[in-house]
């Protein structure tokens, strides 16, 4: 172990189960609100169903401002409404509205793209069918593009993972808020490669098992 | 029973108003097939997607057995919609789904069968199209054809009096729409189906259809029995189609005419007179020679036909002619 003495094994220990903690609870909401807003982003858009163009450009317009905020921007700005929703600002639980709020619209136009993917010709025969919209959408459109949001998941994901490492500014702690404090500001490289592999491997088992479950439920 | 009143659809693009299908009266009478022919942008697709309201009728009223579908708000057409069957040239079969699942999912959406039902529907179902072993497949799995008759069970699963086909055998390779023309006109004797299919192939309406409807430009520009369409069409479109499916050309034909001397006569046997030793007998006892010029022999759904182009010779062509009308055979003189 001489070659790692710098490294705090409980430390690491910490810091990976706040980032899979940081992880889970964020891709939990933010699939629970992306993908709705993906469905109606879908709707609203040109040409479809739904076709709402006020609403559309709304949608859209409030998608691409979170979009193109640096995500260590929306942390900060989003600290009022974190102490609103969380209680606190701080740790895991101060990180997770932020992160959600960051990678929901992500997420919602990966949505928005997996649907658009779905043959036209499935929702005029679902409504041939007599279905209702709801029908239409539970029954159709998403068993259809069940492949394309199953990727989009494993693309925020992983995104997700990134976003965990700004963390550290609201004390969340984290692979990699210990990455750049120990790695990088205090020049301890083996913390700095302990603590990269681990994320690598947590990246590498994110997108096979993301991949995997693609392919099982892919039909074409 | 399926009437259009005066039913018209312009669509708006970009300020300008574009027609697809002018003011149209059509009747569609219960149990037939009916055929609906055009080339792509003629309106056959829009006027098919009227009936179930996949395109909103400009104005004008369209009544399916006595009910205005015009008028129906939008939880009466799901249900319309639910007791009407629909199939698509390029299948639209669910690939997330199996084979089964897919037949399944209009009675599902019905909500009105229970799960046993349902299992009970479909394999029966499945069976009448010849699909048993493929059931738990998905329809990447499936042959064109068979895609299709996954279509026609799916389509059929509520037990509508009424299925729609749009375009249904034109992804199809030529024996696999003969099964697929033939299945539908098996359908359509067992359970009384009336039957809408739109086309743009003259042999899909020659083999299964009872009535025919030329379209052109938004309008319905030739319209009747398919024997009477088929064999003396009028409308240039109508022409078009025929010598398009019998491979002539007018200008060869009038060639061909300008070679020979005598009165040039079209024949047309249709039924029992199709078989009838006709022309040799009232050859030999008018006098009268003949040469062949043109003919097709074939049938229209099932009943046989033949059309002949004769020039004659000498004899007594009058009384030759006189004799054929007795028979049942349709003259025509091209050039007296």
């Amino acid at each position: 172990m001489n070659y790692f003495t710098n490294v705090d094994w409980y430390d690491i220990w910490m810091a990976t189960l706040d980032t899979l903690l940081m992880l889970g609870g964020s891709l939990f909401f933010t699939v629970l609100l992306g993908l709705p807003l993906g469905v109606l982003l879908f709707m609203t858009g040109p040409k479809q169903m739904f076709e709402r163009k006020g609403l559309y450009a709304l949608l859209s317009f409030c998608v691409n401002v979170l979009r193109s905020l640096p995500f260590i921007i929306l942390l900060i700005v989003m600290i009022p409404l974190t102490l609103l929703i969380t209680g606190t600002s701080l740790g895991v639980a101060g990180a997770i509205p932020p992160l959600v709020a960051g990678a929901t619209p992500f997420f919602a136009r990966l949505v928005e793209t997996a649907l658009r993917e779905v043959d036209r010709g499935i929702i005029e025969a679902t409504q041939a069918m007599g279905a209702s919209t709801r029908q239409i959408i539970v029954s159709a459109l998403l068993p259809e593009a069940r492949p394309g949001i199953i990727a989009a998941i494993t693309v925020t994901a992983i995104t997700l993972v990134s976003y965990t490492a700004m963390a550290g500014v609201v004390g969340a702690g984290g692979l990699g808020d210990l990455a750049i404090r120990y790695g990088y500001q205090r020049f301890q490289t083996d913390v700095m490669l302990v603590t990269v592999v681990l994320l690598l491997i947590l990246v590498q088992i994110l997108q096979s098992l993301g991949d995997r479950l693609v392919v099982h439920y892919s039909r074409k | 029973m399926i009437e259009f009143e005066r039913v018209h659809k312009t669509y708006k693009v970009g300020g300008r108003e574009i027609t697809a299908l002018e003011p149209c009266d059509l009747q569609i009478p219960q149990g037939q097939i009916f055929g609906l022919i055009g080339h792509s942008g003629a309106g056959k697709s829009t006027l098919l997607r009227l009936i179930n309201r996949l395109e909103e009728p400009s104005g004008g009223r369209i009544l399916v057995d006595g009910i205005d579908v015009t008028a129906l708000p939008a939880k009466g057409l799901r249900q319309f919609r639910q007791k009407l069957g629909m199939i698509f040239q390029h299948f639209n079969l669910l690939s997330s789904k199996t084979v089964a699942d897919n037949v399944a999912m209009p009675l599902k959406l019905a909500g009105e069968h229970t799960a046993a039902e349902i299992r009970t529907r479909v394999a029966m179902l499945l069976a009448r199209v010849g699909l048993s072993d493929h059931a738990d497949k998905y329809p990447a799995q499936l042959s064109g054809g068979q895609k299709q008759r996954v279509g026609i069970a799916r389509a059929l699963a509520t037990s509508p009096k009424i299925l729609l086909c749009d375009e249904a055998t034109s992804a199809l390779d030529p024996q696999t729409t003969a099964q697929v023309l033939q299945l539908l006109n098996e359908l359509n004797r067992e359970l009384n189906l009336t039957i809408v299919l739109i086309t743009h192939e003259m042999d899909v309406i020659r083999r299964v259809c009872d009535q025919v409807a030329v379209m052109d430009a938004g309008q319905i520009v030739e319209q009747g029995p398919v024997a009477e369409v088929f064999l003396h069409p009028k409308h240039p479109t109508t022409r078009r189609f025929v010598f398009e499916a019998e491979q002539l050309d007018e200008n060869e034909m009038a060639n061909d005419f300008a070679q020979v001397q005598g009165r040039i006569v079209r024949l047309t046997f249709q039924g029992q007179a199709t078989y009838a030793p006709l022309l040799g007998q009232i050859a030999r006892q008018s006098g009268v020679d003949y040469s062949i010029l043109g003919g097709r022999i074939d049938h229209i759904r099932d009943v046989p036909y033949g059309q002949l182009t004769l020039s004659l010779v000498g004899g007594d062509a009058d009384a030759a002619l006189a004799q054929l009308k007795a028979a049942d055979v349709t003259v025509e003189v091209l050039r007296a």
